[in-house]
């Protein structure tokens, strides 16, 4: 087939080219380049998003001997991510721009170029393995090496994307059987360093970024029974879970240390409250989309749902849940905002410790990933909440 | 003919086999690991040119000689003859008063540079108030950069110059510009002819009117050369940026041919070569290849031009004609380069045009700045008064001496057939499928 090899300029989308190539296919390398002014994203060999990571990716396929080209998809990144990403912290959420990055410009906004340009796929470097059921129906599975898999931020493809994605490393055992064959192809990124911030933050400080971005604006900090504890200069700077930074100067009642548990960036305030008030038992997600066929008999009520685990961060870990539809919002908000689509709620049966809403669960069943859903509330096991 | 693509669309098709014989070098599969298909057409000349065998059988044979012009013994005098030799050549083909104007440099961006640099520094160093420079706002990145970094470091203040739809320096605003600061210019800076889009400045005029009040003019001619005359006196530009690789010679050689009256501030210094202007062991070979090669591109220039002329119009015409919403920018007749054709199709983005272009065997560009090899939407285009998106869905094709009516007719054969294709993959600002479904 007709393959389109997205090159960060990194060794795992070097090595997917690479194979790619090897397995016979007709390959060709594109570079996203995401940012207006090269060089004010990070600099150094650290991410993506650099000159020198373009050039580093134009010699891999060189090596390679495959076409290869820079496609400006600066634009789009910026309204799709950047632009999200600022908006979704000012409104007190925790966004994941790497899952959104896949959602709207990788497997959307590339692949849709790629399809019309006359590619049958898009191979990149990521660690999940796309697998055929007997009567052809695609599904998303884990990455062999656990500790890489990054099958988390794919959970957003749907099932006709998942028939044009190729993960060529998907399978490998370990990050490191990926280097030692890219120094044996003679691929020089071999040993380039791994890449795990936000791309778009070049030292890594998502706080200082933001606060460079949105106004920031003092208010006040509450606990859970509105009892005001002190003020805060911005919100956002905040997150689910934080223990530190907060200027609070009296003591919970029983001496116990205080986290935040809620932002409300509408009123701007920070509600702060003891560990236990962190603990999750239930999730409701919106703008739910199932990662290839929707799971078997899933129904609108707990006794009507599936078993299946969640995960909720990046590299976290899973729980065993019970898994229901709730109702399907398809009017868009008063500001134009994207309609929540369809509702999905989670029965943890270990709870979760710091969920933030805008955060993305991801339904598992075993290694396979059912879908996902934006965390749009949750519920506290704490009864005092 | 429009018609259907053959199925090569994702340009993976690659033709294993010789070259036919007798194509320039260049074209030929050589070891690379990536085959490049045998049949490609080359239409990027504004980028780089072919260099023809006379010259580089001139070049390969002047390379295999020892000698350092500076030196003073007998090879080093045998260099010297023949660089000067060289020099004379390049004066008589561009018009130059006398050989001592031609000072040699590494190519197009450092005689920019030096013009530039090496002019604002002189004339602000003999009166502090001369710090304004005026320049086109189509100008290449070689004298805008430089300009800019002139503004920021050195306090310099910049007049872009307004261009019309076309692409021609306004000449009233200009004049205006002109009078209202004549005391304080430093400088004029006026492309001949614009790189992307083939415009030719009315630059003869624009080089008399600053002469009334004794201001000195710069013309970036890297792209006129070969294609238009180049005449530094019937010009009357005081300064003039040339390339050889841009008409047949090597890479990493031009010159700057400048007025004996004027004395730029070096940007190199050394040896005190080339009037003290341009340090630097001389390049006897590339002169010599440069030499050559320009003798060749304006021994024969009104027939080199004409036969470009007319595959330009060819083009042009056969676009219009099959490529649906497709429009031609810059000047057109005896005003744009004879081997400029610049379009803009809007709805298609560049990226994906060069993309299936290329996969089809030709060699084009979008025709803007790159960095990285990212193409960004265009300053000359933005200039002309273009939408952002219509500067993202250009395409430009540069004509040589050497290309052919079959390449045009080639070319024009599926270039409907991958417009609609780029059409349909869209453009990357357009509403994306997420938002719509």
């Amino acid at each position: 087939m007709k393959v389109l090899a997205a090159m960060s300029g990194g060794v795992d989308s070097a090595v997917a080219a690479a194979r790619a190539v090897e397995a016979g296919h007709e390959v060709v390398g594109v570079h996203l380049a995401l940012s207006r002014m090269p060089g004010t994203l990070r600099t150094g060999s650290r991410g993506c998003c650099t000159i020198e990571d373009s050039r580093d990716a134009h010699r891999a396929a060189g090596v390679l001997g495959i076409p290869f080209y820079v496609w400006d998809f600066s634009e789009r990144f910026k309204e799709d991510i950047v632009d999200d990403f600022i908006a979704e912290y000012a409104s007190g959420r925790t966004p994941n721009p790497c899952m959104r990055c896949n959602e709207r410009i990788k497997f959307a906004a590339l692949l849709d170029r790629a399809l019309a340009l006359g590619f049958d796929a898009v191979a990149t470097g990521h660690y999940a393995e796309v697998r055929y059921t007997a009567d052809g129906h695609p599904e998303l599975h884990r990455g062999a090496d656990l500790n890489k898999d990054q099958s988390y931020v794919l959970g957003v493809l749907t099932e006709e994307q998942l028939r044009h994605s190729y993960f060529p490393i998907g399978a490998t055992a370990s990050k490191a059987e990926v280097r030692a064959e890219a120094a044996e192809r003679g691929l020089s990124v071999a040993n380039k360093p791994d890449s795990y911030d936000i791309c778009f933050i070049p030292d890594g400080d998502t706080k200082a970024w933001l606060a460079d971005k949105i106004p920031m604006r003092p208010g006040l900090i509450k606990d859970r029974s509105g009892e005001e504890l002190g003020t805060h200069d911005g919100a956002m700077t905040f997150t689910i879970g934080q223990r530190k930074g907060l200027k609070v100067d009296r003591p919970a009642p029983d001496g116990g240390p205080r986290y935040v548990v809620g932002i409300d960036a509408a009123a701007n305030t920070v509600t702060v409250g003891p560990r236990e008030a962190l603990r999750v038992g239930e999730l409701e997600g919106i703008r739910a989309t199932w990662c290839g066929q929707p799971p078997e008999g899933i129904g609108h009520s707990r006794e009507d749902g599936i078993d299946c685990e969640v995960q909720v961060r990046a590299h976290g870990n899973t729980v065993p849940a019970r898994a229901w539809l709730g109702r399907r919002d398809e009017t868009p908000g008063a500001d134009g905002t994207r309609p929540a689509g369809q509702h999905v709620h989670v029965a943890l049966e270990e709870p979760f410790t710091g969920v933030a809403p805008g955060q993305t669960m991801v339904l598992y069943a075993g290694t396979r990933v059912l879908g996902q859903a934006t965390i749009d509330r949750t519920r506290s096991l704490d009864p005092a909440a | 003919m429009t018609g259907e693509l053959p199925d090569r669309s994702a340009g993976l098709t690659r033709r294993a086999g010789s070259c036919p014989p007798g194509r320039p070098l260049f074209r030929q599969c050589l070891a690379a690991r990536r085959k490049i298909d045998c049949v490609r057409a080359y239409f990027d000349h504004a980028a780089t040119s072919p260099m023809t065998p006379g010259v580089l059988a001139t070049y390969t044979e002047e390379l295999q000689r020892v000698g350092n012009p500076s030196s003073l013994h007998a090879s080093g005098q045998a260099a010297r003859m023949r660089l000067e030799e060289a020099r004379e050549t390049i004066a008589r083909a561009v018009g130059a008063a006398t050989p001592a104007e031609v000072v040699l440099t590494s190519g197009g961006t450092e005689a920019d540079n030096l013009a530039l640099k090496g002019l604002y520094w002189a004339r602000r160093a003999a009166d502090p108030a001369r710090r304004r420079v005026l320049l086109s706002a189509i100008e290449h990145h070689a004298v805008m950069e430089t300009a800019e970094w002139l503004e920021a470091h050195e306090g310099a203040e910049l007049h872009w110059l307004e261009v019309d739809a076309q692409g021609r320096v306004r000449l009233d605003a200009y004049q205006e510009t002109l009078e209202r600061y004549a005391g304080q210019i430093a400088l004029v800076s006026v492309m001949l002819a614009n790189n992307e889009i083939g415009t030719i400045q009315p630059v003869p005029r624009i080089a008399e009117l600053a002469r009334a009040h004794g201001i000195p003019v710069h013309t970036d001619a890297v792209q006129a050369l070969g294609q238009i005359p180049v005449d530094m006196s019937e010009l009357g530009v005081d300064a003039l940026s040339l390339s050889a690789h841009k008409v047949g010679g090597p890479v990493g050689v031009g010159a700057l041919v400048l007025a004996r009256s004027l004395s730029p501030v070096p940007v190199l210094h050394g040896g005190g070569q080339e009037r003290g202007v341009r340090s630097g062991t001389l390049d006897v070979a590339g002169a010599v290849a440069f030499a050559r090669a320009v003798q060749d591109a304006t021994a024969d220039l009104p027939a080199r031009a004409a036969a470009m002329r007319e595959l330009r119009e060819t083009l042009i015409a056969g676009i219009l004609e099959s490529v649906p919403g497709a429009e031609i920018t810059g000047s057109q007749g005896m005003e744009r380069l004879p081997g400029n054709v610049h379009m803009i199709v809007p709805g298609c983005e560049g990226d994906s045009l060069l993309f299936l272009l290329d996969s089809h065997g030709f060699d084009t560009s979008t025709g803007s700045a790159c960095q990285a090899g990212v193409s960004r939407p265009s300053h000359v285009v933005l200039a002309l008064g273009r939408t952002e998106d219509e500067a993202r869905a250009t395409q430009r094709f540069s004509l040589g001496p050497e290309t052919t009516a079959e390449e045009v007719q080639r070319l024009l054969s599926v270039l409907p057939g991958i417009v609609e294709r780029a059409r349909a993959a869209g453009m990357v600002s357009a509403t994306p499928s997420w938002a719509v479904s």
